[in-house]
């Protein structure tokens, strides 16, 4: 039976509330409407996930299952500084496995994983579209081109102060 | 009809537009092996995900082989079952499934009943290439107080998924999760007590692997009988006795109730019982209580909820709990006949031999898996001790049974104890859907009416569409009666009730397609719905064999009224019959 809780702010609910709404409460909006939210809170918490559900009268599993599908949706917080890798083929082929370890030691993160900080947070991603830049890697929005691990102390540091 | 031609395995055959390749084999008599495929045909119950791909077959002119589950005939196919691709495909995708499959079927609960099982089975696999390289996805084990859950041995056919959103509107499983680390789960991946489940069950049912069992309470029964300061009754659910020769070879719809009292007795239990007896004091308590709604209503008292739910079902009870918390006013506060059973073995019946209660131990047996639940639940026990002990399926009874080396093939028929065994007609047919409304109807009828029904057997309250509904004359006053059977047929009904659009006065909701016969603690049916309806017809055979047929011409009832509870509804029958509900709705908290 379930018996959870869920603790959310008025205006958190208010703002959910109004982008379902936004989508005329239409179940077959589930994705645009995950969008949308993760757009406003950054992330798509369990919480937030239980007010969608309630909205769109869509079990919570189900949404769970679409969150948890595409890689696009997180359920963790991005740190202010999102460093994304790209694993695409091209960037594959020409090393990206080994910029993104040098990531994993630098940062002491795994992929899906924030800094305890909240500063950084890694993540990989298919194809970003700069196949001839490859390997390419993203911090925010701005993109690094032919990056090799021995660049990646580099990187970290401009967002360092 | 549009009809198609095509040739399967170098014969034709003519099949309806829209058929499918499978379907249209069937009809050649040839069977093409299925995993993730069911159907439950009567009950409109189907699972085509076209995920497994063991039944895919060579389409010439197609250039990659096709799920005959999920395509369709065209006319002038040529279609070959059993080609060497054909076969290749198959053994390569069974290895596959295996290669992330535990090993252990010796002491797996599913062992000899696994459609995983049989198919490597069939298809000849004696050894799983690149095992040795390949990880094995592991997941955490739920147990809950009914089902336990070991994905560890799930292989996405998405059965469960099926059941319980489609068919039961439950929602608490989903496919979640991507690649290697895909599962079926609650939201969350929390455990199924967290979650929206209501314990029907029917995942288990239809699970065709050991990821979805039971929980077993056999070895709580077995140290309750080696107990010798301990007296220990069991009670059998109508359903129960429709089935359990299944699992001892027998035809489906083979009754055996005379050899179910005969094992039980040999295997220990001081008292054997009837469940159908606590069912013919439901429908003292309902029955009573439905007239005294519908009278109640009919002077114009606007207090008086109408129309009247069942309430013997414990999933059905879960269900409205959690989703239609606003209405639980409106079922009937009658407890479940099982619940009923526990409460009156652990007073009246302690009472007549002289024990206390906490040395009497209640044993259920029963079609269901939510009834392991229900008799957990604290408003049921009395200083921490319950009203029922433990419940044990079908399944279970079946594999003690055998554990006890008795061949239920071989016993005597015996007869059920007095007081707590004797039942009527009406009592039987709980069992299948629409038997409650109409035990109900029987009773209520020459109660409303002062006269003798001019017949039993009301057929129009029978059958397996989803939702019915008749019009039952109590001498010259119509009263409307719905019948669902699954939730997602009983929502549709508690919808209408909500918006106040419903026009019955009575209505009988089954969790379980078909009612307790199907339910998710009974032999597995494995996509046969034939089976299902045979145990129906085996129900209502006892029915018509039983000398009584009405609940209150029961001989026992009328004493236990007599002799302890005065008359329905009296306050000592509320205080031990009746129950009341929860809103177990999930609630949203705004933080300050």
């Amino acid at each position: 039976m379930s018996s959870i809780k869920i603790e959310l702010r008025q205006e958190d609910v208010n703002k959910i509330r109004e982008i379902c709404a936004s989508f005329n409460n239409d179940p077959q909006e589930l994705i645009n409407v995950l969008h949308k939210c993760q757009e406003h809170f950054g992330y798509l918490p369990a919480e937030v996930q239980e007010v969608i559900s309630n909205e769109l009268v869509v079990p919570v599993a189900k949404i769970y299952g679409v969150v948890t599908f595409y890689s696009f949706f997180t359920m963790t917080p991005k740190g202010k500084h999102p460093v994304s890798i790209c694993m695409g083929t091209a960037c594959y082929v020409r090393g990206a496995e080994k910029v993104l370890d040098e990531f994993k030691k630098e940062l002491g993160l795994q992929v899906g994983q924030t800094t305890p900080d909240g500063k950084f947070s890694l993540s990989s991603l298919r194809c970003v579209g700069a196949c001839g830049l490859a390997p390419v890697v993203m911090v925010g929005d701005k993109t690094y081109g032919r990056v090799a691990p021995d660049d990646v102390r580099n990187i970290l540091k401009e967002y360092e102060q | 009809m549009e009809t198609i031609k095509l040739t399967i395995d170098n014969r034709q055959v003519e099949v309806p537009k829209d058929t499918t390749i499978n379907k249209a084999a069937k009809e050649l008599g040839i069977e093409i092996p299925t995993l993730c495929y069911m159907e439950l045909h009567d009950l409109n119950i189907e699972n085509k995900p076209a995920g497994c791909r063991i039944c895919v077959v060579e389409v010439k002119g197609r250039r990659n082989l096709a799920p005959s589950c999920a395509t369709k005939c065209e006319e002038g196919m040529v279609v070959t079952t059993h080609t060497t691709r054909v076969l290749n495909a198959r053994r390569t995708v069974m290895e596959f499934i295996l290669s992330d499959h535990p090993k252990d079927c010796l002491i797996c609960p599913k062992s000899g009943n696994c459609e995983l099982q049989t198919m490597a089975h069939q298809l000849g696999i004696r050894e799983i290439p690149g095992q040795e390289i390949a990880a094995m996805s592991t997941y955490k084990k739920d147990t809950s107080p009914s089902i336990i859950r070991n994905q560890d041995k799930c292989i996405l056919c998405r059965r469960c998924e099926m059941m319980c959103n489609t068919v039961q509107t439950v929602g608490a499983l989903s496919a979640v999760n991507r690649g290697f680390m895909a599962t079926v789960a609650p939201a969350f991946e929390q455990n199924l007590e967290h979650s929206t489940c209501t314990y029907c069950g029917q995942c288990v049912a239809v699970c065709p692997t050991g990821a979805l069992t039971e929980v077993d309470h056999t070895p709580d029964v077995l140290r309750a009988l080696a107990d010798p300061t301990k007296t220990v009754v069991v009670q059998t659910a109508p359903a129960v006795r429709a089935a359990l020769g299944e699992l001892f070879g027998m035809e489906p719809g083979t009754l055996v109730t005379g050899k179910m009292v005969t094992a039980l007795r040999a295997l220990g239990f001081d008292y054997v019982f009837d469940t159908d007896f606590a069912a013919d004091l439901t429908i003292m308590e309902e029955g009573t209580e439905l007239l005294d709604r519908l009278t109640r209503h009919l002077r114009g008292d606007k207090t008086a909820r109408l129309p009247i739910l069942t309430s013997c079902c414990p999933g059905w009870v879960n269900f409205f709990e959690e989703y239609f918390p606003d209405l639980k006013d409106v079922p009937s506060t009658s407890k479940s006949p099982q619940q009923m059973f526990g409460a009156i073995a652990k007073t009246y019946f302690a009472d007549k031999i002289k024990i206390s209660r906490k040395d009497l131990v209640v044993v259920s047996i029963m079609p269901c898996l939510a009834k392991k639940y229900e008799c957990q639940r604290e408003e049921f026990s009395v200083d921490g001790n319950r009203d029922v002990d433990f419940s044990i399926s079908t399944r279970e009874l079946a594999a003690f049974i055998k554990q006890a080396n008795i061949d239920l093939n071989n016993l005597e028929e015996g007869e059920f104890d007095a007081p707590l065994g004797e039942s009527s007609g009406a009592g039987v047919i709980f069992g299948a859907t629409g038997g409650v409304i109409e035990a109900a109807v029987r009773t209520a009828y020459e109660l409303y009416t002062g006269q003798k029904l001019p017949r039993l057997d009301f057929t129009e309250l029978r059958g397996l569409e989803g939702v019915r509904s008749a019009t039952i004359d109590f001498d010259g006053l119509p009263v409307n009666i719905g019948i669902a059977h699954g939730l997602g047929n009983a929502r549709k009904l508690l919808d209408d009730v909500r918006s106040g659009k419903s026009q019955f006065h009575a209505i009988e909701v089954m969790a379980c397609p078909g009612g307790c016969i199907g339910g998710g603690g009974q032999p597995l049916h494995h996509g046969n719905s034939e089976v299902i309806k045979a145990r129906a017809a085996a129900i209502y055979t006892e029915d018509r064999k039983k000398p009584l047929r009405k609940s209150h011409e029961n001989p026992f009832i009328i004493k236990l009224y007599e002799e302890f509870l005065g008359k329905p509804n009296s306050e000592k029958a509320h205080h031990l019959l009746h129950t009341k509900y929860f809103d177990k709705k999930k609630k949203i908290i705004v933080k300050q």
